[in-house]
Parts: C-alpha cells; sequence; structure tokens
C-alpha cells in the first residue's frame, strides 16, 4: 500500500519537499545558495524571473508552492520586484505548510539572507518529518505526460506505451493529464470524437485552433530542428505520434495550467495563452510544460523521449521513457523505461505499457527515478496570460 | 513486424524504418524490389509506392503533409520533398538523419 503525505486540503504528496523560490532574478543566487547547503536533502530550487507583474505567474507559484508533495516554502526577494510575496505567503500559510519570507534589501544582503535562509530551511525540515504519511490510493494520484526530444520513434514505440499506461491508471481511477495543444495540431476531429459530450469536444477543437493561430503568428511550429533530423518531416506527423500518449480513455474534461483535476479521469491541459499573441512562444522547453501539469497537481510526469532527454524537475519526479533503442542505449544511465523494445521486436506495446504504470506505482511509494537519483531538478516559469475556463470545459464536475 | 521497414497502416503510401537501412539495400515493395539509393536512418521513411507531387502523404492512415514533388517508391520521404498542411518545418543540416549536426 502506498503512504502518502496528508496536506490540510486532503490531497496527499508522494515526496515532502522543502521549497525555496526566487521571486525575480535578482534574487536567483541568494535562493539557490541556500539550496545548495542541503545539497543531501529534499530542498530545491524554484523560481519566477521577471520583474514585472503577470497573474499567470502568481496563480502558478501559489499553486505551486501548495503542491502535495511540498511540505513548506521560504521565499526570497529582493525587496523592490513587482511579485506579490504577501499575497504568495498568504497562500501557503493557509494551506498549513510553514513558510517565511526572506527580503535581500531588509535581512542585510547576501551572506545575511543565505545564512537566515538557511537556518529556517533546517527548522522546517525538522518542522515537516512530523507531517502524518497515510494510506493511498491509486485515485489519489494525478499523473501528467510530455514529450521531448521527439523523433520518428517516439510515435510507434514509447507514446503509444505510454498511452497504454494511461489507460490503466483511468480505469484504477488516477486523473491523467495530456497537454501541448500546439503538437495536437492535425488531430482535432479524432480528438474531439472522445470527448464525453458534444459541447466539450467543440472546446478540445477550439483549442488546437487556437494554436494553430497562435504558432502561425509566431512563425514556427511546436517542432524543434532534433525533430527533423529523427525523422519527423512535418508537425501534424509529430502530432499524430504525440497524441498516442493519451491512450483511448474518453476525454473527462479540459483545464488550464494551475486548474485541479475534479476528479479521476483523462484531460486535456490547453497550455496556449488566450487573446492576442503576448510574452512570445507559449511553453519554451519541455520542462516548462512540466512545469504547468505540476501546477494543476500532478505527482509525477511520464516523459517520452526518442532523440533524448536527461531532464528531471523540481516538486514532482519525472519517469523518462525512451522510445528510439539505439538512443536508450547511449542514454541508458538517464533512462527508466525502454520502450525502444518494441522497435526491436522484443516485447510488445501492452507489455511496457504494464512495466510504465508499475513503475509509477513504485515511484508514488517512493523510488527514486533516474533524474531523481542523478540531482536533476530542472524548472521554467515565464510570462502568460489566461482566461478561466467555460462551461463547457468540465461536464459533470459542476 | 518483418523486415526493416514498417507498415503502420493499409492506407499508407509511406513506410518507417524500424532499423538504419544502408544504402544499397534491396527492400521488396508491392510493385517490385527498389535499391535504396542513400542510407535511412532509423524511423525515417520511404515512399511504398510511386507519389505523385500534390499528393496527400499519409502514415498511422492519416494526413502529415503534402508531396512538393514526384517521388519514386523506395525514395526518401522527407523534409526535402514534403510540406506541412499547417506550419512550416523548421530544420537545420542534420535533417538528412546522416549528418552529425555539429562542426568540427
Amino acid at each position: 500500500m502506498m503512504q502518502g503525505w496528508l496536506r490540510a486540503d486532503g490531497r496527499k504528496g508522494i515526496r515532502n519537499t522543502v521549497v525555496v523560490a526566487y521571486l525575480v532574478e535578482c534574487a536567483h543566487f541568494v535562493a539557490a545558495e541556500i539550496v545548495a547547503r542541503f545539497r543531501d536533502r529534499d530542498v530545491q530550487l524554484i523560481g519566477f524571473p521577471g520583474c514585472f507583474p503577470n497573474e499567470y505567474a502568481a496563480r502558478m507559484m501559489e499553486r505551486l508552492c501548495t503542491h502535495p508533495n511540498v511540505g513548506a516554502v521560504l521565499f526570497v526577494s529582493l525587496g523592490c520586484e513587482s511579485f506579490d510575496k504577501v499575497r504568495a505567503a498568504n497562500a501557503v500559510d493557509a494551506s498549513g505548510r510553514p513558510v517565511k519570507t526572506l527580503v535581500i534589501q531588509k535581512a542585510g544582503g547576501t551572506r545575511a539572507t543565505v545564512e537566515a535562509g538557511v537556518d529556517w530551511v533546517a527548522q522546517a525540515l525538522e518542522r515537516i518529518a512530523r507531517v502524518p504519511r497515510v494510506p493511498m490510493a491509486v485515485s489519489d494520484l494525478v499523473i501528467g505526460t510530455v514529450c521531448g526530444g521527439s523523433d520518428g520513434t517516439s510515435g510507434i514505440s514509447g507514446n503509444p506505451a505510454a498511452g497504454r499506461a494511461f489507460d490503466l491508471l483511468v480505469a484504477e481511477g488516477a486523473a491523467c493529464i495530456f497537454e501541448e495543444t500546439g503538437e495536437l495540431i492535425g488531430c482535432e476531429d479524432i480528438m474531439a470524437s472522445r470527448a464525453v459530450t458534444p459541447e466539450l469536444g467543440q472546446v478540445l477543437r477550439e483549442s488546437v485552433q487556437k494554436a494553430e493561430r497562435y504558432y502561425a503568428t509566431l512563425g514556427y511550429g511546436s517542432f524543434a530542428a532534433g525533430n527533423a533530423a529523427g525523422g519527423l518531416s512535418t508537425i501534424e506527423e509529430k502530432s499524430l505520434g504525440a497524441y498516442v500518449k493519451s491512450g483511448d480513455s474518453p476525454i473527462r474534461g479540459l483545464i488550464k495550467p494551475g486548474d485541479i483535476p475534479p476528479g479521476g479521469g483523462l484531460y486535456l491541459m490547453d497550455v496556449v495563452p488566450d487573446g492576442e499573441v503576448r510574452f512570445g512562444f507559449p511553453n519554451i522547453s519541455d520542462n516548462a510544460e512540466i512545469v504547468e501539469m505540476i501546477a494543476s497537481g500532478a505527482h509525477l510526469s511520464l516523459f517520452v523521449t526518442g532523440r533524448g532527454s536527461v531532464v528531471g524537475s523540481a516538486i514532482s519526479p519525472v519517469i523518462k521513457i525512451c522510445a528510439n533503442p539505439d538512443t536508450y542505449r547511449a542514454l541508458a544511465g538517464d533512462m527508466d523505461i525502454n520502450a525502444g523494445d518494441i522497435i526491436e521486436g522484443r516485447r510488445s506495446i501492452d507489455e511496457v505499457g504494464r512495466e510504465i504504470r508499475d513503475l509509477v506505482l513504485a515511484v508514488a511509494g517512493g523510488r527514486q527515478t533516474k533524474s531523481e537519483e542523478l540531482g536533476h531538478r530542472e524548472f521554467i516559469l515565464t510570462y502568460k496570460s489566461f482566461e478561466p475556463i467555460g462551461p463547457a470545459c468540465l461536464p459533470g464536475a459542476a | 513486424m518483418t523486415g526493416p521497414f514498417l507498415l503502420l497502416s493499409d492506407k499508407d503510401n509511406v513506410l518507417v524504418a524500424r532499423a538504419n537501412a544502408p544504402e544499397g539495400l534491396a527492400v521488396a515493395l508491392e510493385g517490385g524490389t527498389v535499391i535504396l539509393s542513400r542510407p535511412i536512418p532509423m524511423a525515417h521513411k520511404i515512399a511504398r509506392h510511386p507519389i505523385a507531387a500534390g499528393a496527400v502523404i499519409l502514415k498511422y492512415g492519416m494526413p502529415i503533409g503534402i508531396a512538393t514533388t514526384e517521388i519514386a517508391a523506395g525514395e526518401h520521404v522527407h523534409v526535402h520533398n514534403i510540406r506541412s498542411a499547417y506550419t512550416a518545418t523548421h530544420a537545420l543540416q542534420d535533417a538528412d538523419g546522416l549528418s552529425a549536426g555539429v562542426s568540427l
């Protein structure tokens, strides 16, 4: 039986992390110095680099700092940035977690702030060690899926296997999230046909159409040069491969970054900003996508790669599924699952899907992923703007 | 699932390499045997049969692009001879799957 750390809102965490969050790039170094003193403890760095206010970033930071895997939060502020640190600290305090805000301009500069931060984190680690652990079921889990460094093998082995794992986990009551509407271009009709209501189907279709317009304005699709080197020729070819990560379950709702799924089932996350094109590309790299799913409560993420990625994430573990057998042999120390076996005919999609599902439960039970063992804790949060989701997005949740 | 190339759907006009296929390899297609004129890296595509310029390319039974030129059976199908129906593809020198993508 899995055990989770019980939080005041009833959610359960699979990790019990102290987060140190800088609230502007000017405070990044000081925050990183505090984290560096706890190399062998579960103390992790996140942050927002910008000095201009942004509602999306404020909401994301609140969601991340009250994520079930997080036990306590230290905010590090320079002092004059626009980020509303009082609102953020109040949100964490209301969640029942220990929280502290250090302001570098008032604390005496770099050395004094680092020392104060180290003292506070040491105390916080002792306090959160007393958080109760309770039995946890698969239906308590939120799981995200993402692909990065895709190649022509991704859509044949890794993504279908991740989709099979999603089907198993949804059947067991978990909430599963897929995303990157810019990589679903060409799949909108087939995806809409899986929605639990026609109105939701229309919303799913419109989310992809929005992504298509957004990327067209920016002049590039969600397609890296390495995708082409790996045999993918067009965005729609990449999309069809990426789409199968969602499996075959009915699509229960559409959420936006920071929206918590209201129950078990499969959800699409709409990651493309609303309104006119502002602030640049929707997600500038893979970790931006992972961070958004974590903000929506993802306890862990399934990351399918063909070309080979080595990243993990702050807050929630990343399980890396390698679609390409040659890449697996080259980067085995970074990969949790070898879906390349499917390409080479040694195992079926079902067998690898079952292995992924079993590993999800093991990692939820405390087993470290490869990226966790290696110390990967990537994090990125940038500017965006969203409108709230409409009534058709979560049928049956009202 | 036999041979070096996969047919993912009966509707498809491309086959996908399940391993790196060397130049000069004889590949049996429905229309006869072809000799690969260049290496085909794993997960790259070749034409299952002759494809006319302007034809829709089908993989997984779904459209993945449009032929920009006539493509012979067994020829590499990629960014040099197909285009997206949505957004233009951004590729670098290593798009052929053979170049290292790094300078000396």
